[in-house]
């Protein structure tokens, strides 16, 4: 590829890849200066980071395990839903935090559903504050995405596989020790990387659920140091040590292999012919129809409670549902104009390696990290909290860069091969190319990541913390608001407009791109 | 007439060496093993891959270092010919403008080559909706209202049946007689060339042979020609 006259340059994807960097790099640049004159680590500190690594470790191990028979499960069993379940699986990676915590508040809180019965039947109440309740949300995110690196794994066994193995009279045994153990050696470590990393940068979760000296993650700890004790001293050696947790984090994700679960659609139940008794059949139903409720049930939780308060809060929530969709659009729009010229750019070959890291510091740098540099950054120039909006929305596009380069990479690759020669002969280098045949052969992938993009924006609620003052607020910031005063009926017909808006975004976006779109 | 002189060509990493001319007017068949050069070759004729050594003229106009687009050069690829998104009216279109702004005198030419390989009734459809034949038929039309001197085909029939195929190359034969154009043919099938081609081009192992006339070097195939074909030719 590299020597081999190409229908498009490289030139605007570097640039952008250099903003992309520069902008990381002087806020951590700002963050190292401030931690110079700390304190160094205190015994806080040190329970901090303690309770980081032992949340995303239960996290990532539970997630797993109870991923693995619901895979298997889905991956040799053909039942009606099964294609809408596989799909609603993606969901939760653009459901808002706030809402699948307020609906595991209605189901396992204090009053919740679960409570009711076990109070019913003589039992202790479920406490749900503190290390259950952050391990039990980030449970409910990643049991999906586990299942769905995983179920992608099984779905790339042969055909052929199961049929040797159906001929040759494996039993379970053989089954386990040929197929699945092999299967799930490779895939494992992978999906154990990811949730690990993903649970480490957890802010949202540990705010709503944590908090306390014994269940405070160091994301919500920088928050902490900056909002109530205003020390950016410490907030900034707290970010260097996520820092260096999010870099070893990632280091583990790239060593076990990058598996994604972006393309993979519902796919085909692969036909078998092992776990035909009425023991692993009843076992797989009661895996899928317990991964179901367990999935389903806060999110009924919080539409039930949300549709009795949503006419009295609709009004009130009029301001923090235009800044949030500002927010969004606005983000949604930096991130193509960042992840485009990229993903074209790493097509063509040039320097790709370099450009993907750069497209991949989003994940290194935690948002509250790259937060707290621009708040030190724009601090002498100007009043950070009048910048919330463009602020935010430009966090939140670099947070959203690595997944959308994930999208948009392999098919700017694919019609930069196909169509790049003939584009060429005819003459429409630069352009025409752009416009008549690179942009439209790849709208859906980009209605997908800036559906994507858009929801995630929609219902962060992570620097937006950091820059707000009290009469500037995003929606999920604004339920949050509305939780800490104890008015979880509010908070519910809220969270039911942040749900619908942020489902409703992505499937505009993603709608409008495959609209009339030629494979 | 096209030359090649002494050119060395890279293809990441994969190198054909080929020095020869051919004259204008002439249909050139480029047959040889898979692997041995002859989509490489075609690619370098038409730009996109770069010369270490030589050069390369038309004409006695240097060409060597042109773009694909101010070649004289039309090339019909394996597959891919057709934009998907683009309907088959469009897809001619663009080779009279890029940015499918049209005189009127271009829809004419358009409508003339559409009608030349009888598609006029189907210039609304994209290429999902037209067959193998018709694919490739669209394909000749826009290679037909770019009128380039050099016609470029690297097996665009490949997928097509025999019937078929014979009947493409039989309609680029005649479109070619009217316009004079130069055609070099990748082809895998012999029965091809001698179908439709004067001179024979052999690619193999990094290395293109000068052309040879059609009926002679058959008849009397060099050793690593005889060996490509079987030993029963």
């Amino acid at each position: 590829m590299v020597n081999r006259a190409q229908p498009v340059k490289s030139g605007s994807g570097i640039i952008a890849a250099a903003l992309v960097a520069a902008l990381i790099f002087a806020t951590l640049a700002a963050v190292f200066m401030r931690a110079e004159h700390g304190t160094g680590f205190t015994r806080a500190d040190y329970s901090v980071l303690r309770f980081t690594l032992v949340q995303a470790t239960l996290s990532a191990v539970i997630s797993v395990a109870l991923a693995v028979p619901v895979a298997r499960a889905l991956a040799r069993r053909r039942f009606f839903g099964r294609g809408i379940l596989i799909t609603v699986m993606g969901a939760p990676f653009i459901l808002p935090v706030i809402v699948a915590v307020l609906g595991l508040l209605a189901v396992f809180g204090r009053a919740g559903w679960l409570n009711q019965i076990t109070g019913f039947i003589g039992l202790p109440p479920v406490q749900i504050y503190g290390l259950h309740g952050v391990v039990l949300a980030h449970v409910f995110f990643n049991l999906p995405l586990a299942t769905r690196l995983i179920l992608q794994a099984w779905q790339e066994i042969p055909a052929e596989r199961f049929r040797l193995a159906a001929q040759l009279g494996f039993g379970p045994r053989a089954m386990f020790r040929q197929i699945e153990y092999p299967l799930l050696r490779r895939v494992v470590p992978g999906a154990l990387a990811v949730i690990f990393a993903l649970c480490l940068s957890s802010f949202a979760v540990a705010l709503t659920l944590g908090g306390g000296p014994r269940a405070t993650t160091i994301e919500l700890a920088i928050y902490q140091a900056f909002r109530f004790d205003f020390d950016l001293a410490r907030a900034a050696l707290l970010s260097l040590t996520q820092l260096g947790l999010t870099i070893l984090a990632a280091l583990m994700v790239l060593q076990s292999a990058g598996a994604t679960a972006f393309d993979s659609g519902p796919g085909r139940a692969v036909r078998r012919w092992d776990g035909k008794n009425l023991t692993a059949k009843l076992f797989d139903m009661a895996c899928i129809a317990l991964a179901a409720v367990f999935l389903m049930l806060p999110l009924a939780a919080v539409i039930l409670a949300g549709l009795r308060t949503l006419p009295d809060v609709a009004g009130l929530m009029l301001w923090p549902v235009l800044i949030s969709l500002s927010i969004a659009l606005i983000s949604t729009a930096i991130l193509l104009l960042l992840a485009l010229p990229m993903a074209v750019a790493t097509a063509l070959g040039r320097g790709a390696g370099l450009l993907e890291t750069a497209g991949l510091l989003g994940l290194a740098a935690s948002p509250l990290v790259i937060g707290t540099g621009l708040f030190i950054l724009i601090r002498p120039i100007a009043n950070p909290t009048a910048l919330a909006l463009p602020v935010t929305a430009l966090v939140n596009a670099v947070m959203a860069l690595p997944f959308a380069l994930r999208i948009l990479i392999p098919r700017a690759r694919e019609v930069i091969r196909r169509h790049g020669r003939l584009a060429l002969s005819l003459g429409m280098a630069g352009g025409p190319f752009i416009r008549r045949i690179l942009l439209p052969r790849m709208r859906p992938q980009i209605g997908f990541a800036a559906g994507l993009s858009a929801a995630l924006s929609m219902g962060d609620l992570g620097v937006i913390a950091l820059f707000a003052d009290p009469d500037f607020a995003t929606l999920p910031l604004q339920i949050y608001r509305l939780m800490g005063a104890y008015r979880m009926a509010d908070a519910a017909g809220a969270a039911l407009m942040l749900l619908f808006l942020s489902l409703t975004i992505f499937w505009l976006f993603d709608r409008g791109g495959r609209w009339h779109a030629e494979a | 007439m096209l030359k090649l002189e002494n050119c060395l060509i890279d293809n990441d990493g994969f190198h054909l060496s080929a020095d020869f001319s051919i004259n204008s007017g002439r249909r050139v068949a480029v047959i040889g093993p898979s692997g041995g050069g002859k989509t490489t070759l075609l690619e370098a004729i038409a730009g996109f891959l770069p010369l270490l050594e030589g050069r390369m003229s038309w004409q006695d106009k240097d060409i060597t270092n042109a773009p694909p687009d101010r070649r004289p050069i039309a090339m019909l690829f394996q597959e891919d010919n057709l934009f998907p998104h683009l309907n088959a009216w469009q897809n001619i279109a663009l080779g009279l403008d890029p940015n499918l702004r049209l005189t009127k005198p271009q829809h004419e030419t358009i409508a003339n080559a559409l009608n030349r390989v009888g598609l006029t009734e189907y210039q609304a459809r994209k290429p999902a909706a037209l067959s193998g034949g018709q694919r490739a038929r669209v394909a000749l039309a826009r290679a037909l209202v770019r009128d380039r001197a050099l016609l470029l085909l690297d097996e665009p029939f490949a997928a097509l049946g025999p019937a078929l195929r014979a009947e493409m190359l039989d309609l680029v034969k005649a479109l070619c007689d009217e316009t004079g154009a130069t055609v070099l043919l990748v082809s895998h099938d012999p029965s091809d060339a001698s179908r439709i081609a004067q001179d024979v081009i052999f690619v193999d192992a990094g290395r293109a042979y000068p052309p040879a006339e059609t009926g002679q070097i058959f008849a009397h195939p060099p050793a690593a020609l005889r060996a490509y074909l079987g030993a029963d030719k």
